[in-house]
């Protein structure tokens, strides 16, 4: 029996706690009897037989028809599925989303249907590599759709292929791949790691076009997101719901089947991250130290490589089919019991350790800006209720934050970095002064479309993903980061923790309460 | 120096030379090892029993000693200590070389069985019964060196037991080697059954060709029930395999091997339905063996559509017999393996 997530009060007794710092990690003591821990609950049981699951789903859905029953010969079939973002890290094969397709695709071949395209909802993301394809489709579904040309990824950017299915009540627009749009039933494959993900997230921002998610995707839609992980508090998602309802009345018929995956992230040699410190055996310190001084000896583009060829051993704890909306509040039901941990009251300060990776740099470099999306974005939206640290308290972050990008994946941020927060790191002013340039950019267009580069306006969407974050902190530390990143990014670096908690000091007094999240596994405070 | 010449050129001329002082003086040699074996057994002769085997006194009938081979030949020893050390090492370097120097295959599917892999605590994966569509003697090698190591360390091979039992080194070199045990092709025995049922119920996974032997024109046979039949009675899934390209490398027949590329494809496990008997079992696991033959031509979902529409074509070719017969395989044979290495070794460029 897994156990559930607790807050533990840290006193003279407690061992030095875990920190991510990129790809590293350190140990870090917090004050005694003012700091508290939040450990997230232990990985859930997984389900036995999943393909079984994943067929009795599809034969028995929420609110809709069987999957068989909607399925006819001369029809159009579109499935679409999450791209590279999800999981992290990437999960052991078979994908669940393989596992999904091949499912659906079985019950099509009996049903005779012969139009079937098989497109990648990527929104404004890279481009998928094969490799990454084969990783998450398996070979059999690439061998057999890749050549042919019914394999592809969308283009939010080809004006040919988009189709606007109309406007919700608000005047937003809902423009859609126009493959899915025309198609008799489109089905969408979802791996869900976190509440924000899924639902109507899934289809109308996967396969959206710029101006579609430029209605939600702004400063203040994000700072109006009380939290991203928690729908019902959340503008991003009420806009994204709307235009759900539009698509229910006015778009094409969705099966949506949703997979919820525990928090078993890491395999030997690494278990040890997700232990509760006071339980690592010898064997686990022994990996520590091991693992963390050669780490530390290794040059960067090394450490990213070993961090990056992990892959999860996830469990999936939950399969559910059909209609979105019903669909995904099972899903929620399903995540928020791997993830929810009660606290309570706020703290003057959080902490928290930056993992090497974020949605937007799978297989790729976690630059200054996505420290930033990582920290104040994801990590901080770790709540439901309140945010863990009080209105003008502190984030203390601890990351290298070198200036290192990745220049096929992330071109425009590199000139979001030079160029932009050089002027400004106010998301309202940047969005205003600068988004348009950035996203109708021919070059960083080409790019999109063609290599495996970002959007160019992506790095304004991963910098408002922290806007609420950035409004809420008084100041943001980064512990062991670039000083001149840190700056540029407009925090304030520090050498050492006491350094950090002496700097926070100025903003919340001599003696403040702190947080820390303990990551990884993943886990949302229930702020009481 | 010209002296020195002259005693080479003389020494040459001295030599017996041509086949027929060759073939004398083999004969001489032959000769004197006879002699020697002779010297050698004289005096066991001269001693005679219980030196040299008796004769039966006339009239009495001496009874047969019980048979060893074929398939009462026990195998017993090849799971001891010392054999599981030797056959790890023959299957981890020779085996390993030779099967990647003559068969190269390409192995797929394996995720499929990810879930049967998958143990808590790093325990054994339960055992599984693979059942392989079957061309030539190296499917064994390819096969071994194909399947995950979790499943390899403790695996059995069931082997014909009128060929590879049938002389004591065969039969010796067979259950080391691969660990094979011996398989009645026309009627499986109790014996052989609960022999099996043990081994599985040991944690040992198995190989069995449910064809029964080599396919004797390239074209796959009938599957038989041996393989259903003991999965339905000791609840190991089948995991059905499709090999492809091993006839063409040393089919039944050949007289020497041509390396080539192969390919293997695992298919999803099967387990029987409540509401199955054996015949129905085997059935579905001649479709699945099929479909995974459909998939290597073709792709996936090809192979999937086909099969929903009872199209997959059918491993046992073509029913006329004779020319068309062959000649339907070498169409088959463009799409398969065997085609890819041919095309790939062209000389001179496709000018059309």
């Amino acid at each position: 029996m897994p156990r559930p997530g607790f807050v533990l009060d840290v006193d003279r007794s407690t061992p030095p706690t875990l920190f991510w710092r990129g790809e590293g990690f350190s140990l870090e003591r917090l004050p005694a009897d003012r700091s508290r821990i939040i450990y997230p609950p232990e990985p859930l049981a997984g389900l036995d037989n999943l393909d079984g699951h994943i067929r009795d789903a599809l034969l028995n859905p929420l609110d809709m028809d069987p999957l068989p029953e909607l399925l006819k010969p001369d029809m159009k079939l579109t499935i679409c599925f999450d791209d590279a973002s999800l999981s992290l890290p990437k999960m052991q094969r078979p994908d669940n989303r393989q596992r999904i397709i091949e499912a659906v695709l079985d019950m099509a071949a009996e049903a005779g249907v012969d139009d079937v395209h098989i497109i990648a909802a990527l929104g404004l993301h890279r481009r998928m590599h094969e490799y990454e394809l084969r990783h998450v489709l398996g070979d059999r579904i690439v061998d057999a759709f890749l050549p042919k040309g019914y394999l592809y990824q969308h283009d939010a950017e080809d004006p040919d292929n988009l189709a606007v299915i109309g406007h919700t009540d608000e005047g937003e627009i809902l423009e859609i791949n126009k493959r899915a749009a025309e198609s008799d039933l489109v089905v969408y494959a979802n791996v869900n790691q976190v509440a924000m993900d899924g639902g109507w997230k899934s289809l109308t921002t996967g396969l959206a076009s710029y101006r579609c998610l430029s209605v939600h995707h702004n400063p203040a839609s994000l700072q109006n997101t009380r939290s991203l992980m928690d729908r019902h508090h959340s503008a991003l998602h009420k806009s994204i719901w709307r235009m759900g309802k539009l698509l229910r009345d006015s778009g094409p018929k969705v099966f949506q089947v949703e997979t919820t995956i525990n928090t078993e992230a890491f395999p030997a040699p690494f278990e040890f991250l997700a232990k509760r410190e006071w339980e690592w055996t010898a064997k686990d310190r022994s990996l520590f130290l091991a693992s963390s001084k050669s780490l530390n000896k290794l040059p960067n583009r090394t450490k990213r490589k070993i961090f990056h060829n992990i892959e999860a051993p996830y469990r999936t704890t939950s399969v559910h089919a059909g209609f979105t909306e019903t669909v995904h509040e099972k899903t929620l039901e399903n995540v928020y019991k791997q993830h929810i941990v009660e606290v309570e009251g706020q703290t003057d300060i959080l902490t928290m350790g930056i993992p090497f990776i974020s949605p937007y740099n799978p297989e790729s470099i976690m630059n200054p800006i996505l420290v930033m999306c990582m920290g104040l974005g994801y990590l901080f939206n770790m709540y439901r209720g309140k945010p863990l640290v009080r209105e003008g308290g502190v984030v203390i972050m601890t990351h290298p934050t070198y200036e290192e990008f990745h220049p096929v994946h992330h071109p425009s941020y590199i000139d979001f970095f030079d160029e932009v927060l050089a002027d400004t790191t106010d998301p309202a002013e940047m969005s205003t002064k600068w988004e348009k340039k950035y996203a109708e950019d021919e070059w960083y267009r080409h790019l999109y479309r063609t290599s495996y580069a970002y959007h160019g306006v992506h790095p304004f969407y991963a910098w408002y993903w922290g806007a609420h974050g950035q409004q809420h902190a008084g100041k943001v530390i980064i512990v062991g980061g670039y000083a001149a990143a840190v700056r540029k990014l407009g925090f304030t670096p520090a050498s050492t923790m006491n350094d950090a908690l002496e700097i926070a000091s100025d903003t919340v007094g001599r003696s403040p309460t702190i947080s820390h999240l303990h990551v990884p596994g993943v886990l949302v405070a229930d702020v009481k | 120096m010209v002296g020195r010449t002259t005693r080479t050129y003389i020494r040459r001329a001295q030599r017996p030379h041509g086949t027929s002082a060759t073939i004398a003086t083999a004969q001489r040699a032959a000769g004197a090892v006879e002699g020697a074996v002779r010297t050698v057994a004289k005096p066991l002769a001269k001693y005679g029993f219980p030196y040299r085997r008796p004769a039966a006194p006339r009239g009495v009938v001496v009874p047969r000693e019980p048979d060893t081979l074929g398939g009462a030949y026990d195998t017993e020893w090849a799971r001891r200590p010392v054999a599981r050390a030797v056959r790890g090492f023959i299957l981890e370097a020779p085996m390993r070389v030779a099967v990647k120097t003559i068969a190269s295959p390409t192995v797929s599917g394996l995720d499929r069985l990810s879930d049967l892999l998958r143990t808590d605590d790093g325990e054994r994966p339960a055992p599984v019964i693979f059942a392989p569509n079957h061309h030539s003697h190296i499917d064994t090698g390819v096969m071994i060196r194909s399947i995950p190591a979790a499943w390899r360390r403790e695996l059995i091979v069931g082997a014909a037991a009128d060929y590879f039992f049938d002389a004591r080194w065969k039969a010796a070199l067979s259950a080391l080697a691969l660990n094979a045990i011996p398989i009645d092709r026309e009627a499986t025995s109790r014996s052989t059954f609960d022999r099996l049922r043990d081994l599985i119920a040991d944690g040992h996974s198995l190989i069995i060709y449910p064809e029964g032997g080599r396919s004797p024109d390239g074209w796959g046979q009938d599957f038989k029930g041996g393989a259903a039949y003991l999965s339905m009675r000791t609840g190991a899934p089948i995991i059905p395999v499709h090999i492809d390209g091993t006839g063409e490398i040393f089919g039944k027949g050949a007289s020497k091997l041509s390396p080539g590329r192969t390919s293997v494809v695992f298919g999803t496990p099967l387990t029987v339905d409540d509401a199955e008997n054996t015949r129905r079992f085997n059935e579905r696991i001649e479709a699945a063996v099929t479909r995974l033959g459909d998939e290597t031509l073709t792709d996936w979902w090809t192979a999937t559509r086909n099969a929903a529409q009872g199209r997959s074509p059918s491993l046992s070719g073509p029913d006329h017999n004779g020319w068309r017969r062959q000649w339907t395989l070498g169409e088959k044979r463009r799409l398969s393996t065997a085609g890819i290495r041919r095309r790939r070794s062209r000389r001179w460029p496709d000018l059309g």
